[in-house]
């Protein structure tokens, strides 16, 4: 998640460190506030103890103000990073069971693929996760968030692939003894190599 | 009399049996509070040894320690343990302790139900030890999901485990939630209103109401997920109309308000110590009881926080993203409280304000980062991974470990009545607060890296080597600071170094008691004046102990305190408490019986072990009461009121009407799980639905009328004078008509193993039967004590009783035909 590898992958980055700068500050600002409590109190009057500035500035102001803004932009950004139609959009469905992942291609039907996921760079995939039986999670760090596969339910996750390469999957919903090596991994590749994927090369 | 004289004769009433039997037969909250703390403190040593075993398994890369089964139940025991056996206990054993203590009374409302609740977390508690001793503990992670815990997958006795020690451990919070909250609103110190109770009593009123709306959701999903493993009723299986999600749903209904019901006494504890190490009052006091009530609202809109990846629409995230981070808001509020507080006084460095400094750095920053976690997209990349454990650990060791230890240090000197002697504390702090962030800080680095939860091991490939390694060492290093701390609690038990009676210079009421506390706590009760009744007076202590409050004088050999008006604190009705007794321990020996009839599946005991329930139930609250009328008791001051038995609202009622908002809390959570079935899961409609059944509808609604026209005739007709027992025959004919009407809607249900919607008739259907069956019960008791002569129209508190159940009788009667029958009249 630290190194990403894909435009949602990228923004969630991003909101990451964001967050991580303002937070520290603030967390800078409670602790200095902490910390003047202990100097020496020289005249009563220099310090303010009074419930507006405490509750009502500090308590209930600064907070509403720091996170209505963070709230408006994470829902804003989880909006953008949902799929939606897009016609240069690929779809492939990603089944899970305890302890492979098994893929299949909408524009190649019949072609699966056992623990390797191919796409295509640089164009969004959407990835329909199903599970034939307990809960998985289909998750690749570098590429976007988590979506969990769950009995009965079809969810769609929308990834994508800056660069051709290969990127580290793993199901993240703790499914038994097999859970450490529930792995997989998804290959992007180039115009070329994908168009002879779908033809059944590679 | 002498205060002497007084201490020795009061001391002959309250005290429990001598040397080790006593353990056994105490009902007095002096002892159950310390059993409870004791207990809660073994399995945290427990729990503690756990974390140990994972942070070993996991400081290496490919590490052989333990293979993925034992690694499994390693991790799912040290999350049970801590939330269900260290945690909750923890707080339930310092509140029983202190709160009548704090309120100015004697003992809490119900002294054989403190008892009785103890006795049950014993009992479950050592269920689960035992399964852990065997190697056949819960290996599904603490939550539990299905499918991954159903029969198919978890084959094993296991999760059975999991399923029927927490239920039983869960009865023990249920019984002290309906204590805290009388105890809280009716036994104060006389002239004690609301808005003058020690602040820890509002956090305490606040939890006991979370706890009673938020466990409920849990125990009804245990209760069916262990119907599902045990009878095949599909509530959680995908292929007959059950979802998986459901539990989801249930769990973290449940699951969130946990978190706040955990925090919310920590931060009663710091808002009680925090304004006495600072030598001044708390600032804000009504802003930071209504920041608590804030917290426990907003805190049961947004478990679905703990569920954002499992494909809920966006647009449904969107309003648990704005509560989740909404919450931060009241817990700001107290935050800075706190810190003005302290700028309003003069902050002493002592022991107890070195663990709230560490609560302080630790929880902000927990809290900043659950802040992150809310947000949903960033929460889609580290949910699950080493990034949401360091966070739930921040707030938890922050926001509940070190309030706690603040507290153990504050308190110790009220419960062994000395001072600590060798310093052990400062370096175990120190130890404590950088082993712990060392820890965690390391941990949510690793997350963020990609390292899940749950895993036993990597590959050196992965790059985490360095970092777990940091983190084990940071976890071994916070061990050894909290061993220090058990060694000096352990050393100032044992060493005689006498503290002052108010070594803080506290202003509350807990410290006026005799050091270490007396078993009847207050020789006399105080009348208060205000939030600092010590403050006032520092001569209180020694007016207590001459007797110039209320109840000074023993007699009768009786345990007496008094009830108060829930707004004004004026006295309002005369208790006079059961003493020593073993049925508690009997009667939860019996309910472990029957849960572990189910854990080992021979059903032919189940029955036998509820009708033992039953017969103990009958004589427990037989035994209370009197033959004859006592009249308006003398409490001193020359003021005289009425004794419980002779009112028209008496404990039992209040107790009854806090355990039904739990009831139907849990009826309410199973009405929900068949509207979210009907909806969401993939296999519905079912099949068929049930047809109307038309002796049924006629006779149940006409059973639930005639049980409680029965219960309130009864209750009119003793006032007036005459003899109730026809209204309570006709109220037993209700009860068993209504009986036969859920007999009747069972008998033409259709089969619960077939289909999700099967299960869930007979499970509305089961609930009815056993509240009409309960109510049919309850109505002979009362007939037999009216037999007995236990009733008179002065006597008339019994009768009061089952009124209020027959009244919730009647509602879920109702509620459940109109559930099961609606669907078949409307298709």
């Amino acid at each position: 998640m630290l190194d990403p590898g894909g435009p949602a992958a990228r923004s969630i980055s991003m909101l990451w460190w964001g967050m991580l700068i303002a937070f520290t500050a603030i967390f800078a600002l409670v602790m200095a506030l902490l910390a003047l409590a202990w100097r020496p109190a020289r005249d009563g009057a220099a310090r303010s103890s009074s419930e507006r500035t405490w509750i009502i500035g500090l308590g209930l102001v600064f907070p509403s103000v720091i996170l209505i803004s963070l709230l408006a932009y994470g829902l804003w950004l989880g909006e953008r990073l949902i799929p939606r139609d897009d016609p240069d959009v690929t779809r492939v469905t990603a089944e899970a069971r305890r302890w492979s992942w098994t893929f299949s291609y909408d524009q190649n039907p019949g072609r699966t693929t056992l623990n390797v996921l191919h796409i295509p760079a640089g164009r969004p995939v959407d990835v329909a996760i199903t599970t034939a039986d307990v809960i998985h999670s289909f998750w690749v760090p570098r590429l976007a968030g988590k979506l969990d596969a769950i009995p009965g339910h079809v969810n769609v996750l929308r990834i994508e692939a800056d660069l051709p390469g290969t990127y580290a999957g793993q199901s993240a919903e703790f499914s038994g003894p097999g859970y450490d090596g529930h792995t997989f991994s998804v290959v992007a590749h180039g115009p070329e190599d994908w168009q002879s994927f779908l033809e059944g090369g590679l | 009399m002498s205060s002497l004289a007084r201490h020795r004769g009061l001391t002959a009433i309250w005290s429990s049996e001598r040397g080790w039997k006593g353990w056994f037969s105490t009902v007095n909250h002096n002892d159950v509070g310390l059993m409870f703390l004791v207990t809660a403190s073994f399995y945290f040593l427990v729990g503690g040894i756990l974390a140990m075993l994972i942070r070993a398994q996991l400081a290496t890369p490919h590490s052989a320690f333990a293979g993925p089964e034992i690694y499994s139940q390693i991790f799912t025991m040290h999350g049970t343990i801590m939330m269900f056996l260290f945690a909750i206990p923890m707080i339930e054993g310092l509140a029983i302790y202190l709160l009548p203590k704090m309120l100015g009374t004697r003992d809490l409302a119900y002294p054989r139900l403190t008892a009785y609740g103890f006795w049950c977390y014993f009992f479950g508690g050592a269920m689960l030890l035992i399964s852990l001793l065997f190697g056949i503990a819960p290996d599904g992670g603490w939550f539990m999901y299905p499918p991954l815990t159903g029969k198919i997958y978890s084959p094993g006795i296991n999760t059975d485990f999991w399923l029927i020690g927490i239920t039983f451990v869960e009865i023990s919070a249920i019984c002290a939630a309906v204590e805290f909250t009388v105890t809280i609103l009716k036994y104060r110190a006389p002239g004690m209103t609301l808005g003058k109770m020690p602040i820890f009593a509002w956090y305490m009123l606040v939890v006991s109401l979370m706890i009673l709306t938020g466990f409920p959701p849990l125990i009804l999903g245990s209760i069916l997920l262990e119907l599902e493993r045990a009878f095949g009723m599909p509530f959680f299986q995908v292929e007959l109309g059950g979802d998986s999600l459901l539990w989801q749903h249930l769990f973290w209904l449940f699951g969130h308000p946990e978190v706040y019901i955990i925090f919310l006494p920590a931060a009663g504890v710091v808002s009680t110590i925090l304004p006495v190490m600072s030598s001044t009052t708390l600032l804000g006091y009504r802003w930071v009881v209504a920041a608590a009530v804030a917290l426990a609202i907003l805190s049961f809109g947004l478990w679905v926080h703990h569920m954002f990846t499992t494909g809920i629409p966006h647009m449904g995230l969107a309003f648990f993203s704005a509560a989740s981070t909404l919450v931060a808001v009241p817990t700001a509020v107290q935050v800075f409280a706190w810190i003005g507080t302290m700028w309003k006084g003069t902050p002493h460095l002592r022991l107890p304000m070195l663990h709230i400094l560490g609560f302080f750095v630790t929880f902000v920053i927990g809290g900043l980062t659950g802040v992150m976690v809310a947000v949903v997209p960033f929460d889609w990349q580290v949910h699950d991974t080493a990034f949401v454990t360091a966070h739930l650990h921040y707030v938890l060791f922050g926001g509940f470990v070190f309030p706690v230890l603040a507290g153990i240090y504050y308190w110790l000197p009220l419960v062994t009545g000395n001072r600590r002697f060798f310093r052990l504390g400062e370096m175990a702090f120190a130890l404590i607060f950088v082993g712990f962030h060392v820890t965690f800080l390391a941990m949510h680095w690793v997350g963020l890296m990609g390292q899940r939860r749950r895993i036993s091991t990597y590959a050196p490939e992965d790059g985490w080597t360095a970092i777990n390694l940091i983190s084990s060492v940071g976890g071994f290093v916070m061990a050894f600071g909290l061993a220090m701390v058990l060694i000096e609690i352990v050393l100032t038990l044992v060493v005689r170094h006498r503290a002052p009676r108010n070594p803080w210079r506290s202003g509350t009421l807990e410290w006026a008691v005799p050091r270490p506390s007396a078993a009847y706590t207050f020789a006399s009760l105080p009348r208060v004046a205000s939030r600092d009744p010590l403050w006032d007076d520092p001569g209180l202590p020694a007016r207590i102990a001459r007797g110039e409050g209320y109840l000074g004088e023993p007699r009768n050999g009786w345990r007496e305190t008094l009830m108060v008006d829930i707004a004004s604190g004026e006295p309002e009705q005369h208790v006079v408490y059961p003493s020593n007794t073993r049925l508690p321990i009997v009667l939860s020996a019996i309910t472990g019986l029957f849960f572990l009839s189910l854990l080992v599946k021979v059903y032919w005991l189940t029955p036998i072990a509820v009708a033992g329930v039953v017969a103990l139930a009958w004589r427990w609250i037989w035994r209370l009461g009197s033959k004859a009328d006592l009249g308006d008791q003398p409490i001193g001051h020359g003021v005289r009121i009425a004794t419980v038995a002779e009112v028209d609202r008496p404990p039992g009622w209040w107790g009854s009407v806090f355990l039904l908002v739990a009831n139907a809390t849990l009826f309410g959570s199973l009405l929900f799980g068949y509207a979210f079935l009907w909806t969401i899961a993939p296999g519905w409609p079912p099949p068929a639905f049930i047809q109307p059944s038309v002796p049924v509808l006629i006779a149940a609604p006409a059973g639930a009328a005639l049980a409680l026209v029965g219960a309130l005739g009864a209750v009119r007709i003793n006032r007036t004078g005459g003899n109730p027992s026809g209204f309570l025959l006709t109220a037993l004919a209700g009860g068993i008509c209504l009986s036969a009407a859920f007999a009747g809607l069972l008998w033409g249900a259709p089969s619960p193993t077939g289909h999700a919607y099967g299960a869930t008739v007979w499970v509305l259907g089961c609930y009815g039967l056993a509240h009409a069956l309960l109510v049919g019960l309850m109505a002979s008791f009362v007939f037999a004590r009216q037999r007995a002569g236990f009733v008179s129209p002065r006597r008339r508190a019994e009768l009061a009783i089952v009124s209020v159940w027959g009244a919730y009788l009647l509602v879920v009667t109702c509620l459940i035909v109109l559930a099961v029958y609606l669907p078949g009249l409307v298709t």
